[in-house]
């Protein structure tokens, strides 16, 4: 019953719709806090339209592992010109679909880690750090705070880039031992939460000690709202690495559009935007450094990051240890 | 629902809907279905999830119902200045996003919430507000209110007549008249408290304090987000329409007709009393109520001014939508009502079963080959949404879809009406109050949903929930907090806008 009628509908709609603009349209498909009115998005927008005589259109899904799954449902027919916003536990299961091209940019990298994917070119990264607040008791690694009685919230490693990224996290540093330290943490986490927000709002309002977020969060507060009350951990055994990249879609109808736009995501316009927007390290330092406050910031002596293709063989036998030891 | 149709209720209407609500359940699941390579069958752990979400929602739905039944009493004796409020008010934890009203219940019963300030204050230790107890305390917040006012409708559809001559004739109004009034309400209530509970996922996960708190839906959105297994997901969204099939058998089964005669729709007047009593119950209710809602308003007062032009103009989208989802979702509950039947049973619960991911992700699948799914945002909302309230609508206006047959179809069908003059002179005024509390609902609903439109919209089409999450992922929690509440506000205007028959009720003498 309810197919033809959506059939209609999608019919009229489809012809209510102008017909193709002169301009040609570049279609990237990203995350949705990328595209919101206070992320880099618009900013973006604006400078890249300036230069390329094309209209430049973002189209939010959701966070990073929705966005991959949204590219899987819509397969090789994709609008999408370019994915912006997939982290490396991703780019593994990104790269098997078979829908990216080469990205073919050169660009001088500030990241801690030497970076030669030829698909995923990354235009941010953070490190993944507990914040907590200032003057409080801080632990000084993850088995330190294992042994603690400090609370803290986590996001589900299940259904958030953040809790997938602790997992990551302790999988690196103490391998075979991750278990053993999961089993200590357990007693310290107040709740996991399904995503990144829920457990930040958790955290503001007093519900834990800490909370799983990025060295940069203490930074947003320190400039957008001049409060110095938060501040990230430094832990002993590093810390884990998260790299946002894009990837050209092989099937792209504006191939050289799509090219220049990964270009233009390594250039100063992009990149000189991303630290007070998107609240992370810009993958190319711009010509002005980073802006001020950001050198509070601590810098961790050693960063973490599982290969990715490591990254996605390690994960369901990481899971279910995590679930195991939290379950008891 | 109604089961004996009258003759000349119009059938066709009621046969469209089914058929629309059968393709957005079981046909989404196909389309997600069809396109999956099933690798692998379900594991230890999803077995796990689904025995702890099969208990919670058990204990989560009996609870609801325990409760509501004496708070529902309570206000279907009293008359008193501010019920009405008190009534309107059941809707409103209902109708709250999850997060916004899980913040509530944290700010009263969270770690550095007022009970456990209280608690340290006098020196007690503190409770926390995780584990099983923290989940189905969440569910009661959500769905006690909602079972009340079904049970209130029931109370209230009592006629006053059958009071008056149990008062006179010193006869036990509970055994007569109302246990039997509760056979006939309890069981679909209980049903639909179960199957939102059996759906939930945010609220398990938050409150139940770690992966042990793991519902079947948490697997179905880890399945089609994480791992693109979209034959998992398909497997786990069958297995939640099972759990639903058998827990509609049970509550079916224990289900009986209420087989009273007419009455004249008189105002009803009581003679029992325990006034004492149902005060203190309707205090202890509200105060339950309104402390995690007080704490909503008092945390998003200060970001008002923090919201721009777009938040007020994803408002007025979400109002759009809600109004028209509102407005599909009581014409499709009438049609279904009117056609009554096994068919409109089954149909009125399936939605409540469907995980709106799994239906999200198969509308996607049928949509995107033909059109640009993002152009199609806010209609499908609008139809999704309908839908997916159309449980809550028909459970308001069923029985009393039922009632008005009992009592006047025979009537009806030997002056010969038509089918039109039946349904608009003769049931639908009659329905003013039930249509227009499952209206509310419908609108309130539809306000606060998030889950077809995040994976529809693209950025012209934000609705205020949506802005509220992304304000919450730039950060600007204050701006969120304020966003929420003008979400709630919103979200209970239109209720109290479509539900004002909720002040027909008791007289006291």
């Amino acid at each position: 019953m309810q197919k033809p009628l959506i059939l209609t509908a999608a019919a009229a709609f489809a012809m209510a719709s102008p017909a193709l603009a002169e301009t040609p349209v570049l279609t990237v498909l990203t995350y949705d806090s990328f595209t919101s009115d206070w992320g880099p998005g618009p900013v973006v927008e604006a400078a890249f339209e300036e230069t390329c005589a094309c209209d430049l259109q973002f189209v939010g899904a959701g966070d990073g592992a929705a966005l991959l799954a949204r590219l899987q449902l819509e397969g090789p027919r994709t609008d999408a010109d370019i994915v912006l916003g997939l982290d490396t536990n991703l780019t593994a299961a990104a790269r098997d679909t078979g829908l990216f091209a080469p990205h073919g940019v050169t660009a001088d990298l500030a990241l801690p880690i030497a970076w030669d994917d030829t698909e995923f070119l990354p235009f941010d990264w953070g490190y993944f750090a507990f914040v907590g607040n200032a003057g409080a008791d801080a632990p000084t690694s993850l088995r330190a705070l294992a042994d603690s009685d400090i609370k803290i919230v986590i996001q589900d490693p299940r259904s958030s880039t953040p809790g997938l990224g602790l997992l990551m996290w302790v999988q690196a540093a103490y391998g075979e031992d991750a278990p053993a330290l999961w089993a200590d943490l357990a007693d310290n986490i107040v709740t996991v939460t399904p995503g990144w927000s829920e457990a930040y709002g958790l955290f503001l309002e007093g519900e834990a000690d800490a909370v799983l977020s990025y060295t940069t969060s203490p930074a947003y507060h320190l400039i957008a709202e001049e409060d110095d009350s938060k501040v990230a951990w430094a832990f002993d055994e590093g810390h884990y690495l998260q790299v946002e990249v894009a990837g050209k879609v092989a099937a792209t109808d504006t191939p050289e559009l799509a090219d220049t736009f990964m270009a233009f995501m390594a250039s100063e316009p992009f990149q000189s935007v991303i630290a007070t927007t998107n609240w992370m390290y810009p993958a190319v330092t711009p010509a002005a450094g980073l802006p001020a406050g950001f050198e509070t910031l601590i810098t961790p002596q050693k960063a973490l990051l599982l290969s990715p293709e490591d990254a996605l063989s390690i994960r369901p036998t990481a899971l279910e240890a995590w679930r195991s030891a939290l379950s008891q | 629902m109604a089961l004996r149709a009258v003759a000349i209720n119009p059938r066709w209407p009621g046969g469209i809907v089914a058929g629309l609500v059968l393709a957005l359940t079981l046909g989404t699941l196909c389309a997600v279905g069809l396109r999956a390579d099933f690798l692998a069958g379900l594991g230890v752990a999803d077995w796990a999830a689904v025995r702890f979400t099969v208990l919670q929602a058990l204990v989560s739905a009996l609870v609801s119902c325990l409760l509501a039944i004496p708070v529902a009493r309570a206000l279907a004796r009293r008359q008193f200045r501010g019920r009405s409020a008190i009534i309107t008010l059941l809707g409103a934890p209902f109708l709250l996003p999850v997060i916004v009203a899980v913040l509530g219940l944290l700010s009263v019963f969270g770690r550095n919430g007022i009970v456990n300030n209280a608690l340290s204050a006098v020196g007690l230790p503190e409770v926390s507000i995780y584990g099983f107890h923290g989940v189905v305390l969440a569910h009661v917040f959500f769905n006690m209110p909602l079972v009340t006012r079904f049970i209130l409708q029931g109370w209230l559809a009592i006629p006053s007549e059958r009071f008056r001559l149990a008062a006179s004739l010193g006869a036990p109004v509970g055994r007569l008249l109302e246990w039997p009034m509760l056979r006939s309400v309890l069981p679909s209530a209980f049903l639909v408290v179960f199957l939102i509970c059996l759906t939930s996922f945010a609220v398990a996960l938050t409150l139940g304090g770690g992966p042990k708190a793991t519902t079947v839906e948490l697997a179905i959105y880890q399945a089609l987000r994480f791992d693109f297994d979209l034959g998992r997901a398909a497997l786990l969204a069958l297995l939640q329409f099972g759990i639903c099939a058998i827990a509609a058998i049970f509550a079916w089964s224990a289900t009986q007709r209420d087989e009273g005669g007419a009455g004249l729709d008189r105002a009803v007047q009581r003679w029992d009393g325990g006034v004492k009593r149902d005060a203190i119950i309707i205090v202890l209710a509200a105060l339950f109520l309104l402390l995690p809602l007080g704490m909503i308003v008092v945390r998003g007062v200060a970001g008002i001014p923090e919201l721009t032009v777009d938040i007020w103009r994803a408002a007025l989208r979400s109002i759009l939508v809600a109004v028209s989802s509102a407005v599909l979702c009581t014409g499709f509950a009438l049609a279904l009502a009117l056609r009554g039947g096994r068919l409109a049973s089954v149909v009125g619960v399936l939605p409540l079963a469907a995980s709106s991911l799994v239906v999200g992700t198969g509308l996607f699948l049928i949509v995107y080959p033909f059109v640009n799914p993002a152009r199609l945002a806010l209609p499908i909302t609008m139809l999704v949404n309908a839908v997916l309230a159309l449980p809550f609508v028909l459970r308001s206006i069923g029985p009393a879809v039922a009632k008005v047959e009992a009592d006047f179809g025979r009537l009806g069908t030997s002056l010969g009406l038509s089918s039109r003059v039946w349904t608009w002179r003769i049931v639908l005024p009659r329905l003013r109050q039930p249509l227009g509390f499952g209206a509310g609902l419908a609108a309130a609903l539809s306000m606060g949903d998030l889950g077809v439109i995040a994976l529809f919209a693209g950025d012209a089409q934000e609705t205020l929930p949506l802005a509220m999450y992304r304000l919450m992922g730039a950060y600007r929690m204050e701006a969120a907090a304020a966003a929420a509440l003008l979400l709630v506000a919103v979200s209970f205007s239109l209720f109290w806008f479509f539900d004002r028959g909720g002040q027909i009720g008791a007289q006291d003498k």
